[in-house]
């Protein structure tokens, strides 16, 4: 696979290390009353989707950014590139 | 009809005109007291299981595709158990002894030849790890042997002992480990379950599950409604898809592990050997072709094919481990849906909906399990209540701290 | 000999090889395959159940029966097919898959014993008695399955990896390849060509015929210079890509040296990753069968592969020349070898074709609306059953072409698990629009397999690549050339009573799909697996078609209603060698030396692999003769005045920024805000589902600069995970990092007298324990100038201190502090010293962090602060890990001649050893010679209040038991004095 990296352009997956679901940049409130749950659900659960997913990419081998990329999980296909960073700092 | 040396020589001599089908194409009946989603190896067990063991009726499988199409049409075909871990290792050792009278259970050769397996170590660290896992076989009874350098340079004079980047230090053995013959295995418990009276429905596709008040009451289907008392659901590979129409998030990914056979040859191999300091495990089928593997392409994926880095890594594997390799061909690879789980362990459990139970998040090692999944998802559809060899399989393992991680790595499914 | 006139070979260079023995000639530009029918050698190989005699049946990769073991010794290798071997001076063949001779193969046998072996047959007995089936029955299907034999002994050669980036990758070099690699290049695209063979053209090396107004091979000629003179254009013959992977990206590989004598001091392969913005997919059709009874025999081959040996090699399919030789057909192109041999002065017994209307082309005689029916001839073919309208005769017959018309080389098309259709006017599948993104398909490939259609496609197809590419075509003429014919009728085999084969290699015939049929194996997958059809080293690429035909008759279906195969990476077998490239032996992966991997080296030290890490393990010294010796002597060095140890392995993450207090906080589990600059603290680091996973220290160097240590196995996951918690957890804190580890040597240096010797080598900096205190760092100098940081840490428990300087001054400071501390007795220790001291001293590494581990397991749960959030912390109270009683205690043999052994379990005395009474594990072990026995650490079920507690170690596993004493893991020092000495 070639991962669009919105810095370096095209660059091969291999070097990238992947993690998961792009849902981990929401870390739920530690202070919330059902913090625990809501803790639970955010490193346990995943939405596995067949189709389109938002996943995070760490360029390992490169710039060591982290990303989050779009990518269909029948196609592989991928529609979108973005600084991980930027992503966390839009939900803030 | 029973299967047996005499029948296969009198139907020889008759034409073969009496083989009748392997199992029946029944049209689905508009309702069921269970109903099994999923015809691969658990599934097809299970329903197995279910009549034969627990004695139950009016038992359909639904199998999108053709049955055995899921993760036992295409895997590695090892069957070991020789886990580390108490919430592993009795359920693994549970299985091999299914294993070990299945031919004689199913009245078909499903080929389980107890050739050993051998996990190769090579550092003291790893010396370490082996030590304890051995001995935890031993404790539930598996048995196992701690092979010295020495030994090993008997049994596989062929690996690299001379010229290797991480030098072989030993190897643990499970001598009752071994290999079966996959779709014999679905075609076996297919073939026994339909004998019982189970309808397995092929090309059903389930498109939803009816629930109300909390309970489950049929299936709709690519071919109708079904109605069911109790629905249980062993579609690894597509578990999250399906259990996603009964509104559940799981704690579960899905990866591509890939796989490949070289072209046939004369035997070359003992039984089943793994790189400790590389991902390369491989064993020989019948036929004479090696079948081997490695790690996961590590990403999310239903696609069921693979890249050529995980390609290059395994065959590195193999050729730093095995340099006489080299002049063998590699006659295809496949790639299979894994439900890569939170912890490397699988879920059998009931679900919050009465009467909907799940049988999944089977990583790469679903079909060693095949035997003692379907008979201890049959026992919780049975009895409500999880079997002894089974209670660390739960939902609720996961919120509560009880994870069963027998690589360490935590809830990150592609390190599993 | 049966050579002819013409030919692609070079007469002039002749050349000599043995098959199974025997010495032949050839010439250059022949196939072993073709200097084989050239000597009149028509037996070549056995099938892989029965045994049957076989014959060279194609002319291509698809070869399902002329499989050889090529060469010997090392360079041995199996099932090679003949059809695409080139041949060399000296090649050495040999047949394989049979016992005995391969004219007197015992295991023919089989071949009677056939009924016996149908489809299945094995899932339905061999059960009996059980263990028969390990001992008896398998052993024997084993040996007689498998094709060639490995020679077991290491591969000799050597291969080559590479990339490519072009414009646009075409895949076949035959009328339509190279048509679209011209229009491509001629407009500037970066072209990569490739083709399995060994040059290029295609079946136009094999067809004669005319393009505009000139022979076809001179048209190829031309286009060739063209191309070759083009620096925009890499033409790569001998070259298979066998798999398309995602975004472009396809394998391949390049048969480099194997045609040469020698191999010419070349690798022997190369193995290409190549990424294209575009592809065409040109990559021919293959031709399919049609199965009769007894189609196997040698002499029996597909028609198009009969054209091929007669028109590029030179060659005739008989035995002897004067042999009249027949085809059967369902379509126009088995007329095509008629014509063909008739044209070459071969006697042509006449072409049998199913169609009722069918007639001749040419002088030859046309059987229509008749079949093939039989055949005699035990190793080569005699005679041919011809039956017409009900009657049927023998005619002799040297060599039989059978052509079923021509299946579309889809596979790579479908590597994206896209199913080609069924084209009905055609008869054949097709690619549908589901090919890999970016690929286009053209010619044969796609069904326009006459020289006219796949010329005109060539150009077509590249216009829509340049297109999709952004480049403008430069406009050129389509080459003219003539339209052959190609009608085809469906007629898909011949109904007979004995044996009709449909996949030659894997022997499975009509009678076996019917009884797949008969026993409900009906979806195609079933019925490949039932019977193994398609499953052979050609995959089914002759065979599938007809096999999915066969199965929709019987089940009263239409083709595409009975299903498609699609295909799997790679089209053809693929080496291993290539594959595994270079990185194999002793370069598998990288080796990463330590700054004073020359010093331990010129002290003779032995190595151990920690990762990709060489550390230097233990430093054994004149007169020692065991391992123990020198670790005993290191260990106790430490204890008694001063060792030196390269640490530089452990992971460093230098963390700067205004923020870079409050992240730290944020990233370990334990108080991390409160440190105070100029001080070390050791500390926690869990993951998000609370367990313990890695542990080391933070040093605060400045206001704004600490510098994180982790354990060495985990430098990279921790430096990803801080990572991510910067950039995706808190990217508002003002903080970088970076891994260091690599730029700083580091070196413990312990014992009572590591002050002393580091006072020597100090510039001006004070470290007395008042100035310098336990869990001090500072950034210093030492040597006059160089740069230093000093932390005074321990993991031995002695007085300690760890320096670090620039990595390239790490050989030389070792050296010096050795010189220096002669008088000292300064010791270097490796790896296995360490072990002991930390073991001695209770420290917990990979052995313990195993990563199931939870921070009270350790003893360090009181650390996990509470009063804060931290990655972990939420997680770390859940009920699970808060109620782990296992905890890590020492233990001690009760006779202390016997060992404490790693990996044992844990059993109170008098229970029995079983899973059910398990109370832990020996985590790590050693030899502590300040103690003066076997010591060992271990999780132990509420270990610490079980003090003094005897337990029995139990190593069922090695046949070994042994009483130990629970005591504290703190062997050395429980008080912790020494170090803040």
């Amino acid at each position: 696979m070639l991962i669009p990296h919105p810095l370096l352009g095209l660059r091969d997956a291999q070097e990238f290390t992947y993690l998961g679901d792009a849902n981990l940049l929401n870390r739920p409130d530690p202070t919330a009353p059902d913090a625990e749950a809501a803790f639970c659900d955010y490193v346990f659960l995943r939405d596995n989707p067949a189709g389109k997913h938002r996943e995070l990419w760490f360029h390992e081998q490169g710039d060591r950014s982290w990303l989050v990329v779009t990518r269909d999980t029948l196609t592989h296909e991928i529609s979108d590139v973005e600084l991980a960073t930027d992503v966390a700092r839009r939900g803030k | 009809m029973r299967f047996s040396g005499f029948r296969v020589i009198k139907e020889a001599l008759t034409g073969h005109k009496g083989w009748g089908q392997l199992w029946r194409n029944p049209e689905p009946k508009s309702s069921y007291d269970f109903i099994i989603v999923g015809g691969g190896g658990h599934g097809l067990a299970t329903a197995y299981y279910l009549a034969k063991i627990y004695k139950k009726s009016r038992i359909a499988v639904l199998e999108k595709g053709w049955l055995g199409s899921g993760n036992i049409g295409r895997n590695t075909t090892i069957v070991r158990s020789n886990y580390m871990l108490s919430g592993n290792q009795p359920f693994y050792e549970f299985s091999m002894k299914l294993w070990e009278n299945m031919e004689q259970d199913l009245n078909f050769n499903a080929m389980m030849s107890q050739r050993s397996i051998i996990n190769l170590f090579h550092t003291d660290g790893q010396r370490d790890a082996a030590r304890r896992r051995g001995n935890s076989m031993h404790l539930t009874g598996a048995g196992g042997t701690l092979l010295s350098q020495d030994q090993l340079r008997d049994i596989a004079p062929y690996l690299n002992f001379d010229n290797a980047r991480f030098p072989i230090k030993g190897g643990l053995r499970q001598e009752r480990a071994g290999t079966a013959r996959h779709d014999g295995v679905a075609w076996g418990y297919a073939r026994a379950a339909d004998k019982l009276g189970v309808d397995i429905i092929q090309n059903c596709e389930v498109t939803g599950f009816k629930m109300e008040n909390g309970k489950v009451l049929g299936v709709e289907t690519s071919r109708g409604y079904i109605g069911a008392k109790k629905v249980g659901v062993a579609v690894a590979g597509s578990s999250s898809r399906v259990m996603s129409k009964a509104g559940m998030r799981l704690p579960i990914e899905s990866h591509v592990l890939q796989a490949f056979v070289s072209e046939g040859l004369k035997p070359t191999l003992p039984g089943v050997i793994t790189f400790g300091a590389g991902h390369f495990y491989v064993s020989q089928s019948d036929k004479g072709g090696l079948v081997f593997g490695g790690d996961i392409d590590g990403y999310n994926t239903y696609a069921q094919r693979g890249n050529l880095p995980v390609v290059e890594d395994v065959i590195e594997g193999g050729m730093a481990l095995m340099p006489m390799l080299g002049r063998a061909r590699l006659l295809r690879g496949w790639g299979g849906v894994m439900d890569m789980s939170m912890d490397g362990s699988p879920i059998i459990d009931k679900t919050q909906t009465d009467g909907l139970y799940f049988n999944g998040g089977w990583c790469y090692g679903g079909f060693k399990a095949t035997p003692a999944s379907g008979y201890v998802f049959a026992h919780l559809l049975a009895t409500d209540t999880p079997h002894d060899v089974a209670t660390a399989f739960r939902f609720d393992r996961f919120a509560r701290g009880y994870v069963v991680d027998e690589k360490g790595v935590g809830a990150q499914p592609n390190l599993h | 000999m049966t050579r002819i006139q013409g030919g692609l070979i070079n007469r002039d260079k002749k050349l000599n090889f043995t098959f199974n023995g025997t010495s032949y000639q050839g010439f250059e530009g022949d196939t072993l395959a073709s200097a084989l029918l050239a000597n009149g050698v028509q037996l070549v190989g056995r099938s892989f159940k029965y045994h049957r005699p076989r014959g060279i049946y194609t002319a291509g990769s698809e070869e399902p029966n002329a499989l050889v073991e090529l060469g010997t010794g090392a360079r041995l290798e199996p099932n090679t097919r003949a059809t695409v071997v080139e041949l060399f001076e000296g090649l050495s063949a040999k047949s394989q898959n049979h016992m005995g001779s391969l004219e007197r193969d015992l295991l023919a046998v089989n071949d009677l014993m056939s009924p016996f072996l149908a489809a299945g047959f094995y899932y339905k007995t061999f059960m009996w008695p059980r263990v028969f089936w390990e001992k008896v029955y398998e052993p024997i299907i084993r040996k007689a399955a498998g094709l060639g034999s490995l020679s077991m002994l290491p591969d000799p050669d050597s291969y080559d990896r590479g990339f490519l980036h072009p414009d646009l990758l075409v895949i076949g070099g035959g009328a339509a390849g190279l048509m679209a690699a011209l229009t491509a290049a001629r407009a500037g695209a970066e072209v990569v060509i490739a083709d399995e063979d060994s040059r290029l053209g295609g079946r136009l090396l094999s067809e004669g015929g005319m393009i505009d107004d000139a022979p076809a091979l001179d048209w190829v000629a031309c286009v060739l210079d063209e191309l070759s003179s083009m620096t925009n254009v890499k033409l790569m013959a001998r070259t298979t890509v066998f798999g398309a992977y995602d975004h472009g990206i396809f394998g391949a590989v390049e048969r480099v040296s194997e045609h040469l004598a020698d191999g010419g001091g070349k690798v022997r392969q190369t193995y290409w990753r190549i990424t294209a913005k575009q592809t065409i997919l040109a990559s021919g059709a293959t031709e399919r069968h049609i199965p009769f009874a007894d189609n196997d025999r040698p002499g029996i081959m597909m028609a198009g592969a009969m054209r091929s040996y007669a028109n590029r090699w030179a060659v005739t399919p008989q035995r002897d020349n004067k042999a009249p030789v027949a085809i059967f057909t369902n379509n126009d192109d088995g007329h095509r070898t008629a014509m063909t041999l008739v044209e070459k002065g071969v006697p042509v017994l006449g072409v049998v074709d199913a169609r009722a209307n069918a007639s001749s082309f040419g002088e030859y005689e046309t059987f229509a609306n008749a079949t093939v029916t039989g055949s005699h001839g035990r190793k080569g073919l005699s005679s041919i059953e011809v039956t017409r309208k009900g009657s049927a005769q023998w005619l002799e017959c040297g060599a039989l072409g059978v052509s079923g018309g021509w299946n579309p080389n889809v596979h790579l098309a479908s590597h994206h698990r896209g199913r080609p259709v069924w084209n009905e006017d055609k008869l054949t599948f097709v690619p549908d629009n589901n090919a890999p993104k970016g690929m286009l398909i053209a010619g044969a490939a796609r069904g326009n397999g006459s020289t006219r259609e796949a010329l005109a496609d060539g150009v077509l197809i590249a216009k829509q690549a340049l297109m999709a590419l952004g480049i403008t075509p430069v406009s050129a003429a389509v080459p003219v050339a003539g339209e052959e014919a190609s009608a085809i009728e469906a007629f898909w085999h011949v109904p007979a009573k004995k044996r009709a084969w449909v996949d030659f290699q894997n022997d499975v015939t009509v009678k076996d799909i019917k009884l797949a049929h008969q026993e409900n194996m009906r979806p195609v997958e079933h019925l490949k697996r039932w019977t193994t059809l398609g499953m052979a080293t050609d995959q089914g690429k002759t065979s599938n078609v007809t096999a999915l035909a066969v199965m929709a008759e019987l089940s009263s279906q239409t083709i595409p209603e009975t299903g498609t195969t699609i295909f799997r990476p790679p089209y053809t077998p693929v080496s291993m060698g290539v594959l595994g490239g270079g990185d194999t032996g002793a370069n598998f992966r990288p080796h990463r030396l330590t700054p004073t991997d020359t010093f331990a080296k010129s002290q003779g030290a032995v190595f151990t692999e920690v990762g990709q890490w060489m550390r230097a393990q233990y430093f054994p010294q004149e007169g020692e003769t065991h391992w123990r010796q020198s670790v005993d002597r290191e260990a106790l060095a430490v204890r008694s005045s001063v060792g030196i140890c390269d640490v530089t392995t452990l992971g460093k993450i230098d963390v700067q920024g205004k923020d870079a207090g409050e992240f730290l906080h944020r990233v370990y589990a334990n108080m991390m805000g409160t440190l105070k600059e100029g001080m070390v603290r050791y500390g926690l680091m869990l993951r998000e589902d609370g367990k313990l996973y890695d542990d080391g220290t933070c040093a605060r160097l400045g206001e704004n600069h600490y510098v994180v240590t982790t354990t060495t196995a985990n430098a990279g996951i921790v430096f990803q995970r801080m990572e991510f918690a910067r950039q995706c957890l808190w990217p508002d804190l003002d903080v970088t990092l970076i891994s260091t580890t690599d730029a700083w040597a580091q070196f413990a240096i312990a014992g009572p007298n590591s002050r002393k010797l580091l006072e020597r080598v100090m510039d001006d900096m004070d470290i007395s324990n008042e100035a310098f205190p336990f869990m001090a760092c500072r950034a210093t100098t030492v040597c006059g100038g160089l740069r230093a940081r000093l932390f005074r840490i321990s993991f031995s428990g002695e007085l300690a201190f760890e320096l670090a300087v620039p990595a390239r001054y790490g050989n030389a400071l070792m050296e010096r502090l050795l010189n220096l501390g002669k008088d000292l007795n300064a010791t270097p220790y490796g790896t296995e010293a360490l072990g002991v001291l930390r073991i001695e001293k209770g420290h917990s590494t990979g052995n313990e962090l195993t990563g199931q581990t939870t921070a009270a397991m350790i003893g360090l749960g009181k650390m996990v602060s509470a009063k804060k959030d931290s990655i972990g912390s939420i997680m770390s109270r859940r009920e699970g890990l808060a109620n782990e009683t296992l905890r890590l205690v020492g233990f001690e043999p009760i006779d202390s001649n016997q060992p404490v052994v790693t990996g044992s379990h844990l059993i109170n005395l008098g229970d029995p050893v079983d899973l059910e009474h398990d109370q832990g594990w020996i985590t790590s072990a050693a030899y502590s010679p300040h103690v003066g026995s076997s010591i060992g650490l271990g999780y132990l079920q509420n270990g610490d209040q079980r003090m003094g507690e005897e337990i029995v170690a139990a190593n069922p596993l090695e046949g070994q038991s042994v009483r130990v004493r629970v005591v504290s893991a703190h062997f050395v020092d429980p008080k912790g004095e020494r170090l803040r000495d």
